[in-house]
């Protein structure tokens, strides 16, 4: 055979992979409202950037049948491409081929990439649609999975991992996300659990609809396995694109850097706390005063609220903030804030992103359910994480900074590099009017009008201790500035900050309160 | 970048010690359940399942540690034994219910 014949050879074989499951198989993925898994990789790379490997891997199953049966790429799609010239490894499972079902073969084409990615040093992204183990493959598909979460646990903080579900996830499926760093969700496509609505009615008798027990929404909102959520998948591509562009890609390095701007935020920084400091405001305001352009990528959006974390830029350097939200539940801190907020922090620490605090908050969320779901351990988490971190820390006391709260949102005392608070700041062991309950419980008692007496000790509390200066005299804050400074001096205090070593004992690894 | 208004109706007081908040609540929040002190009285599920089998009757005086119900959960028949020794009260499972996790299954008095 001639070459050029060898080539049209080629072509055919690759023709028949890139059809997958076929036509058919294909209308039905585009009729449930899903691109296909090829489509997926072009929409979310740059164009022309995608190279394939791993193309004609076949299963080896002899059993129920499968010699008989070809899988083309055996239901995953591997290669290499771009995100904004940057380089990434990417995976897409084709649902059209045997419902994207995991046999080893397929999962060793995601082994081989991850490997890749790792030796390389480039961002890992994973598009999730499968119906689980290839059941007919048994204990080979089992094998598939514990290998592939082997290598997510062994590239955790060199690489940044994204997982992309896009179809169901169930069952073994879902430790991969996981263990990855960051989880996308789409409305209506994306389904996660580890036992499905037939399982569970079966065995338990509870009726609950796949939307309901682990769709989108429920991942974004309730259970916090998903970091971003969209309404389509191009949408989802979009805010893949401004992670990466956001991010280190490893973690022997920086994140690109861009062409400084300044906040084109509407909002005046020094108007947007209410001088009240029971009424709320939404912190995210303040965020956006003091970032780049204005622009910033929040990170568990839905999920705990009461805290805020994301990626900005300063000085066109990325930064990750993390900022108390009185506009839900003042602003505490409870089991699920604590979580989301020691993940992110370690996120920054391990890929070089300084991390700015902003403190706000009344302290840790009263409650039975609270203590019962472990709010101890759970909040110890903060303390971990903030104390454990190498990178610039700094942070700026809003408003209220108050007992246990106070220590944990990046204080002096756990290794903050600078410390700023607005003269309106309230830095106490807790707020006025609890502390003067019981500093003045005897005078109170005593008095005449014990009501008068309350209120006149509250407000001598909160002359002399609900202001930043106690702490300032100690040394615990290193300036109080006004609101229209912090920008500057966060500026500075960034760029005095980048050759920054910390020192840390030798150790295999800690032991976090997970 | 999002410039929500807060509308001032929806906020709601929120207590955190002596201090009471304006803010929001979480869906999350609101859907918690309230803690009420068991009863060493009230007998409950401890994991969903099928009731298998009811071995006692109401009225019947049944000593600590005697089985009660088969609870089946997870491929296990789990035995539901007495925890003290009391009377039967009221009973509030059958034998093939599917039943929720925290049922209140069977309700005990004092044996004497």
């Amino acid at each position: 055979m001639s070459l050029k014949k060898n080539v049209e050879a080629l072509r055919l074989k690759k023709a028949i992979v890139e059809k997958g499951g076929g036509d058919k198989a294909i209308e039905k993925q585009i009729a449930m409202g899903k691109l296909p898994a090829r489509e997926r990789i072009l929409a979310l790379l740059d164009p022309g950037s995608f190279h394939e490997y791993d193309m004609f891997v076949e299963h080896e199953e002899r059993n129920f049948g499968m010699d008989r049966k070809e899988l083309p790429g055996d239901g995953v799609i591997t290669g290499t491409g771009t995100i904004n010239g940057a380089p990434v490894c990417i995976y897409a499972q084709d649902f059209t081929v045997m419902g994207g079902s995991l046999g080893l073969k397929h999962a060793r084409k995601i082994t081989k990439i991850m490997d890749h990615a790792l030796k390389l040093k480039m961002p890992c992204i994973g598009i999730n649609d499968s119906g689980g183990a290839r059941i007919q493959e048994g204990i080979g598909a089992l094998a598939g999975y514990g290998e592939i979460f082997y290598r997510n646990t062994m590239a955790s903080g060199v690489i940044p991992q994204i997982s992309v579900i896009l179809g169901p996830c169930a069952g073994g499926a879902v430790y991969s996300p996981a263990l990855t760093d960051f989880v996308f969700v789409v409305e209506n496509i994306s389904k996660m659990f580890i036992t499905g609505p037939n399982v569970i009615e079966t065995v338990l008798g509870e009726k609950i609809s796949q939307e309901n027990l682990g769709g989108a929404r429920v991942h974004a909102e309730i259970t916090g396995n998903a970091h971003f959520y969209a309404l389509s998948e191009e949408e989802c591509f979009k805010q893949i694109k401004t992670l990466i562009s956001l991010i280190p890609h490893s973690n022997d390095e920086k994140a690109a850097r861009v062409e400084p701007k300044k906040p084109k935020s509407r909002k005046k920084i020094e108007n947007i706390i209410p001088n009240d400091p029971k009424q709320p405001y939404d912190v995210r305001d303040i965020i956006y005063a003091l970032a780049d352009d204005s622009q910033f990528l929040e990170v568990h959006e839905l999920w705990a609220p009461n805290i805020v974390v994301g990626f900005g830029r300063m000085n066109g350097e990325t930064v990750g903030f993390v900022a108390n939200q009185p506009l839900y539940l003042a602003g505490v801190l409870d089991c699920d804030a604590s979580d989301k907020a020691a993940r992110f922090i370690r996120y920054c620490d391990a890929f070089n992103i300084p991390i700015i605090t902003l403190e706000d908050m009344p302290g840790y969320l009263p409650g039975v359910d609270q203590e019962h779901a472990g709010v101890i351990r759970h909040g110890a988490k903060v303390l971990y994480a903030y104390s454990e971190a190498t990178v610039p820390k700094m942070t700026v006391i809003l408003r209220k900074a108050y007992g246990g709260g106070y220590i944990a949102m990046n204080s002096r005392h756990l290794g903050a590099d600078f410390m700023f608070a607005w003269p309106g700041a309230e830095i106490a062991v807790m707020g006025p009017e609890g502390a003067a309950n019981i500093i003045f419980r005897k005078e109170i008692m005593e008095a005449e009008d014990q009501e008068a007496m309350r209120q006149q000790k509250v407000k001598e509390y909160v002359e002399k201790f609900a202001n930043p200066f106690v702490a300032a005299a100690k040394g615990y804050i290193d300036a109080v500035i006004e609101p229209q400074e912090t920008r500057e001096l966060l500026l500075h205090a960034l760029s005095v900050s980048e050759k920054k070593y910390d020192y840390r004992p030798a150790k295999k690894h800690g032991i976090p309160p997970f | 970048m999002a410039d929500k208004k807060i509308n001032p109706e929806e906020l709601v007081d929120f207590a955190v010690t002596a201090r009471k908040y304006k803010t929001l609540l979480t869906p999350k929040y609101k859907a918690r359940k309230p803690w009420t002190n068991p009863s060493p009285y009230d007998v409950q599920s401890s994991i969903p399942g099928t009731v298998i089998k009811v071995l006692v009757s109401e009225g019947q005086v049944v000593k600590e540690g005697e089985p009660i119900l088969i609870l089946e959960a997870m491929k296990m028949q789990n035995h539901v034994d007495m925890p003290f020794t009391a009377r039967i009260k009221k009973i509030n499972v059958t034998a093939g219910e599917h039943i929720p996790k925290d049922t209140l299954m069977v309700e005990l008095e004092p044996a004497d």
